[in-house]
Parts: C-alpha cells; sequence; structure tokens
C-alpha cells in the first residue's frame, strides 16, 4: 500500500488520467487519446519537475475536488482554471502556472475552466496506474486505458508510486491567447461542396455545439450544399479532420476520434492550431481560414519552438 | 498501384487506390500496410488502411510530407502473401429492440422486413478493415438491392453490439459511439477485448463472417 494518495470528493464533469497517447493502433481502431492541448499538459510536468511524459489528470469544464494524504509534494495546474487550496485553517486562491506545496490533508478544489474546457493537474511524483499499449490514456468510449478507461469517480483514491525528492517550487508567464481564426488545410473532398458551400466554410462563423467531447467537436452554422455524395467509403482519418454528414454540421475529429469516417472531408485543422482549437467552449465561434501545406509547416515550427522556449525557461 | 498520393492536413499522406471497392484492390492496400509497417520508418506514427485508401500519419517534429511521400515511392510492394485468415460465424439478434432502423431501411429498400433479413443472413462476409472505434469490422458485399445511405444526423449513441448496414458493407459496432449507420441487430458476442494487447480483434480483415439469427431469449443467455 502506498502513503502518499488522493481521495476524488468530487470528480468533475469528465476528469481522466491523460499522458501523450498511444500510437501505431489506428489500423486496430484505437485512436491516439493522450491530453487533448499538449502544450499546457507538457508545461503542467514541467513545473513540478516530472518527465514530460508523465500521467496527469485532465479535467473539462469543472475539475476535481481531491483531498491529499501523505509527505509534502508539489502540484500545478495549467490552463485558464480557477481553483483553490484549503489547507487546516486557510483557504488561497490557487494561481494556475505555478507550483505549490501541500501537506498530509490539505485539499485542492478545482472549481472551473474560465471560457476554455481543459485544465491540468500534475502532481510532482509518479501516479500509480495501469498501462495499456504503452500508455495510461483514458478513452472513455473504448474503456481503454487506466481506471478501466472510465472517467474518475466519486470517493475513489489514486496512489501515488512515488515522490520527487526535488520539490523546487517553480512557476512562468504564460497566456492561453485566443486566435481569431483557426487555419486548415483543403480537404481530400473539398470539391464535394458547391462553390457557395466553399465560400461559406471560409467566410461564414461556425458556432460550437454543446455535443462536443474528446471524440469530436461538433459545430452549427450556415449549411454547407454537397453536390457529389455525402458519403465516400469509409477511410482513415486524423486528428483535426472536419467530416461533413448529409445535414451540413461539420464535425472536427478531436484525439479520442474514431480511426475511420465515411463522411466527406472538407478541410483539416492545422498540428500549430489543434491546442487552441481544444480549448472553444460550447457556444464559441470558428471561422476558418484558409493556408497551404508550407505555411502550416513553418506554423508548426514556430509553435513548436515557442513551446520549447516555454518550457526551457521552466 | 498507389493512383494518387496527397497531403491530409499537415501531418498525414493520403494514398489513394481508385474509388472502386473489391478484394483486389484492398489486397493492394493491405500490402502497402505491411511492408510500410515493417519498414518502421522514423515518425511514421500511424497507419490506416482502408477499402481502397491508406493514410500515413506522422509526427511533425521528426518529419514531413514530402519525406514520407518520397519514401512511399520507392517503396517495393512483394507479393508474396502470407494468410492466416479465419471463418467466423457471428449471432445476431434482429428482435426490435435492436433494430431500431429497421422501418427507416423498409421504406429505403422497398423490401419488408423478412425479405431484408433473409439477404442479410443468406450471404457470406469477407472483412475489408477494422478500425473506427476499437475492432469494428467493415464486411462486405451487400447486394445490390440491400444498399442504404448512412443516416443524415449521425447518432449521438448507438449501443454496443449493434450490427449495422450502410451502402454495400455491414459492421459491428464494439463500444457504446456516435455513428450513422442503419441498425439491423445486435450480437450478444465481444467482437474487441483490450486485455489482449497482441490481439485485440476477434475479426481481422481477410477473415470471412456469417451472421446467424439468434431469438432474444437466445440472445439473453448467451454465453461466450
Amino acid at each position: 500500500m502506498s502513503n502518499n494518495y488522493l481521495d476524488i470528493i468530487r470528480p468533475g464533469i469528465n476528469t481522466t488520467f491523460q499522458d501523450k497517447g498511444r500510437d501505431h493502433l489506428y489500423h486496430i481502431g484505437i485512436p491516439f487519446s493522450g491530453a487533448m492541448d499538449n502544450r499546457n499538459y507538457l508545461i503542467a510536468n514541467k513545473l513540478v519537475n516530472n518527465n514530460l511524459n508523465a500521467a496527469v489528470i485532465e479535467f473539462a469544464y469543472q475539475g476535481p475536488h481531491i483531498k491529499y494524504s501523505g509527505e509534502n509534494i508539489n502540484f500545478a495546474i495549467t490552463g485558464d482554471v480557477i481553483f483553490s487550496i484549503k489547507k487546516k485553517d486557510t483557504e488561497i486562491e490557487g494561481n494556475c502556472y505555478q507550483s505549490y506545496q501541500i501537506e498530509n490533508g490539505d485539499e485542492i478544489n478545482i472549481v472551473s475552466t474560465n471560457k476554455s474546457v481543459y485544465g491540468y493537474l500534475a502532481l510532482g511524483g509518479e501516479l500509480d496506474l495501469k498501462f495499456q499499449w504503452n500508455s495510461c490514456s483514458i478513452n472513455t468510449k473504448a474503456n481503454i486505458g487506466s481506471n478501466d478507461g472510465k472517467k474518475l469517480d466519486t470517493g475513489q483514491r489514486v496512489n501515488l508510486k512515488k515522490i520527487n525528492l526535488n520539490k523546487d517550487i517553480k512557476k512562468t508567464n504564460y497566456i492561453n491567447t485566443k486566435i481569431e481564426n483557426i487555419r486548415v488545410i483543403k480537404g481530400t473532398n473539398f470539391d464535394y461542396f458547391s462553390e457557395e458551400g466553399k465560400k461559406i466554410f471560409y467566410e461564414k462563423e461556425f458556432k460550437v455545439s454543446k455535443l462536443s467531447d474528446r471524440m469530436g467537436m461538433r459545430l452549427e452554422g450556415p449549411k454547407m450544399e454537397n453536390i457529389v455524395n455525402t458519403n465516400i467509403k469509409s477511410e482513415g482519418l486524423i486528428k483535426g479532420v472536419i467530416q461533413v454528414p448529409a445535414d451540413g454540421n461539420p464535425i472536427i475529429m478531436l484525439s479520442d476520434h474514431g480511426t475511420v469516417g465515411g463522411y466527406p472531408k472538407i478541410g483539416a485543422v492545422v498540428s500549430a492550431d489543434y491546442d487552441r482549437l481544444v480549448q472553444m467552449a460550447p457556444g464559441s465561434k470558428i471561422k476558418f481560414k484558409e493556408i497551404n501545406l508550407s505555411e502550416a509547416e513553418t506554423l508548426f515550427k514556430l509553435y513548436e519552438m515557442e513551446t520549447q522556449n516555454l518550457l526551457s525557461q521552466i | 498501384m498507389i493512383k494518387n498520393i496527397s497531403n491530409l492536413g499537415d501531418a498525414a499522406v493520403y494514398c489513394d487506390f481508385g474509388n472502386d471497392v473489391n478484394k483486389s484492390i484492398n489486397s493492394k492496400v493491405i500490402k502497402y500496410f505491411k511492408t510500410i509497417k515493417e519498414k518502421k520508418f522514423q515518425g511514421i506514427n500511424n497507419l490506416t488502411p482502408s477499402y481502397n485508401k491508406l493514410i500515413i500519419s506522422f509526427d511533425l517534429k521528426i518529419t514531413n510530407f514530402k519525406e514520407v511521400k518520397k519514401f512511399i515511392e520507392n517503396i517495393n510492394i512483394e507479393d508474396s502473401e502470407k494468410t492466416n485468415a479465419k471463418k467466423l460465424e457471428i449471432p445476431v439478434c434482429c428482435h426490435e429492440n435492436f433494430s431500431m432502423d429497421i422501418e427507416r431501411l423498409e421504406k429505403i429498400l422497398k423490401l419488408t422486413r423478412e425479405k431484408i433479413l433473409e439477404n442479410f443472413f443468406n450471404k457470406e462476409y469477407f472483412c475489408y478493415m477494422t478500425g473506427f472505434i476499437a475492432g469494428m469490422p467493415f464486411l462486405g458485399d451487400l447486394d445490390e438491392n440491400m444498399r442504404a445511405q448512412r443516416l443524415e444526423t449521425p447518432r449521438v449513441k448507438v449501443p454496443k453490439g449493434s450490427v449495422a448496414l450502410t451502402e454495400q458493407f455491414a459492421n459491428i459496432y464494439t463500444f457504446d459511439s456516435p455513428g450513422g449507420w442503419n441498425i439491423l441487430g445486435n450480437t450478444p458476442l465481444g467482437v474487441f477485448d483490450s486485455s489482449k494487447e497482441d490481439k485485440p480483434n476477434l475479426i481481422n480483415p481477410g477473415d470471412t463472417v456469417i451472421f446467424k439469427e439468434i431469438t432474444l431469449d437466445q440472445y439473453k443467455n448467451f454465453n461466450e
């Protein structure tokens, strides 16, 4: 038995363990999974002196309320998150992007994410989790990963295998920027849509629907007319692909997406914008902007450089 | 061979083997899939073979479209093919509790319920691919008079075990999941088992499948 553990007083809406995800499994129908917002995931681990690919607790909208028992440990929360730390006699508001040390009996109450979707809680140590295909990431749709592939529940206990000896407190000034447009590359079925439909795709606003989760983001907006066929023969998907079913409402594939799909692909969100895309809460307005492959590759290099810079400053 | 290679987004290569769906094209896709998988090209992190397409996704931190495309263009596909295809029987119950889209199918196909089931069960199916959610098999081919399009708006939740049709294909939903196929019945048989990391799928590409109709009682008392 471990002497260091968390008790889940309130699990939150969709709280899971996530790490870097699992690869080489699309052909049997298993998606990547892993932390939705990769940059915030990495920063959370760096702030508590973890390996960058360590498991963290990912939450959406309302986060968990946790009671900690054991030796002193550091934790950090990333994203745009409202939370408090309750000690014996006091309760303080917490700030994202800095680590705190907690002791036996302290509580972390993650109230909500603010105008965003996902937040990350990293603990300075190693959570005791089951690995499946080299990852503990939970895929609730296929019940794969740690915690029997299910989201966290009230009253459960999460053990820590070990605690980091390095307990230096760290802080960084990162601001989650919003962007005006989500940049996309034309999809392989772009020409299935009428000229008017193509114009709508790039010029009109779409609204993020409530029916969005780790698997996909459904959008509502002006209907894009399909003039060829509203079905294609099922074929592979990757995260960021935008499919348009017959009703004309686009669906963007996210990290737990089905590995194949049969709706025409009008576009694909570029890798550099993925972290910001997943943070768009239901009701947010999305506008797409077309760029070409080499622009997308350059944007990704910049994104990656910025991520590495951020991490090296912590 | 591959008719066209293009990019899908900025981190995947889209190999198009044409628009036809048949065993011969599908076996070419599978050959490419197997060969590329064995070569372990640095940066490729997933391969998704389907009826007539192969999508190769990669880590943009390690490689890019141009490099992966060049690698694929220079690959030699060997013709030797070891097959270890199986023949499987899948029990399906088409009680009204399960056959959620039978009325829709009756309307679209202009066939009676009895005729639809007769056609469906009197057929051998070939597994072209697996995917979507963990282990879902894509089986073909349904006769011309059994082909219906997907639902206009996909369901948010299709029950686990649902056996469903779209165009010339049948599939089995291995988990509760969103989906737009026409649901005909449900199987009590487990088609995916994640505790077997080496071989989680019951049905694999190349296998032959026949469906066997069972009653609601047989469904309820089913024991693997």
